[in-house]
């Protein structure tokens, strides 16, 4: 089969995921049940993705691990992204290193 | 309305880097896969999804059926429909259905995160600069990683694994600081997700995350609804 209608395939189908949700709601939910739900699933959704996957991320859970603290202890002192993101994966990266060296 | 577009373009910047990195490995991958240059880009540029894409080429390699496809992407991808409904709820009037098509193409786990915790509600401009930061890393990064190979060291690659990881636990980590209620959806959120992991892991990752996601937001939220006017914050 043609890599073309695979990829076709494959983006309408994600296309239509995020569309149908987002065009098709258009009066604001009133329920405060579902309200509350909505204001809780970004952080839940993220937190689950996050967890336990970071710890193994780079295929070794020590490294992981010491990426992770860093992240969770840098993240706690209100740095930004891009630098909890970079301090997590130079501390893997650190880690990675003096395990290779001893 | 172009400091909105400039404002979003500047929030997708972290993005951007962050995406860079990972799409240099679905690049590379998918030409480990014997996908072309043209085909990894094609998928990056139409797709925006990680997981997702990365799924999607092994279906792909194994010459598997569309059915497989479709099914393999709500799998994965089901997640966004979440995201779009919470963010339906976050949109200035001026989102009309034209602005709502084409914005929810750019719907990702990281624009959404930062869209979701903006303070106001969202106007497309702001949703387009952010969505276009972030596309631009996503498809260079796959460009890069495609043709150049790993002229990277394995150390530093694996090492970079870790970055979106370190995105999303800087996005979460300062709210629940001040807010309590948030601290509890995102500790039973890992707790549940970790329990699926472990004790039920032929679901895949795409379901272990909704049902965690969605049982940690209901059970929260049953306990400790929000106020009125909390919703924005």
């Amino acid at each position: 089969m043609s890599v073309v209608i695979y990829i076709a395939v494959m983006a309408l189908t994600t296309y239509l995921i995020r569309v149908i949700p987002f065009a098709a709601v258009r009066g604001k939910i009133r329920s405060r049940f579902i309200n509350s739900v909505l204001f809780y699933i970004p952080y839940a959704v993220l937190s689950a993705m996050t967890f336990p996957a970071i710890f193994f991320a780079t295929g070794n859970v020590i490294t992981s691990s010491v990426g992770t603290v860093i992240a969770l202890v840098m993240a706690y002192f209100d740095l930004p992204l891009i630098a909890v993101a970079l301090g997590s994966s130079a501390g893997a990266f650190l880690a990675g290193w003096i395990m290779t060296a001893f | 309305m172009k400091k909105d577009f400039t404002r979003g373009m500047r929030h997708g910047i972290p993005i951007m880097l962050g995406y860079l990195s990972v799409s240099f490995g679905f690049g590379f991958l998918a030409i480990q896969k014997n996908l072309s240059i043209l085909a990894a880009v094609g998928i990056s540029v139409t797709n925006l999804t990680s997981a997702g894409q990365v799924a999607g080429v092994g279906v792909i390699a194994a010459g598997g059926s569309l059915l497989e496809m479709i099914l393999c992407q709500i799998v994965i991808n089901l997640r966004y429909s979440l995201m779009s409904l919470s963010l339906s709820q976050k949109l200035d009037q001026s989102f009309t259905l034209p602005h709502r098509l084409i914005a929810a193409y750019g719907i990702t786990d990281e624009i959404f995160a930062v869209a979701s915790t903006q303070p106001e509600p969202l106007k497309p401009a702001y949703l387009y600069g952010l969505i276009l930061t972030p596309f631009i890393g996503w498809s260079t990064g796959t460009l890069l990683g495609a043709t150049a190979g790993n002229f990277l060291p394995a150390s530093v690659t694996t090492a970079m694994s870790l970055m979106l990881y370190g995105m999303f636990i800087a996005i979460i980590i300062p709210p629940a600081k001040k807010n309590r209620k948030i601290l509890l959806a995102i500790l039973l959120a890992a707790g549940f997700s970790v329990l699926l992991k472990f004790l039920l892991p032929q679901i895949g990752d795409g379901f272990s995350v909704i049902i965690a996601a969605v049982l940690s937001a209901m059970i929260t939220a049953a306990f400790f609804p929000i106020e009125e006017g909390e919703a924005q914050s």
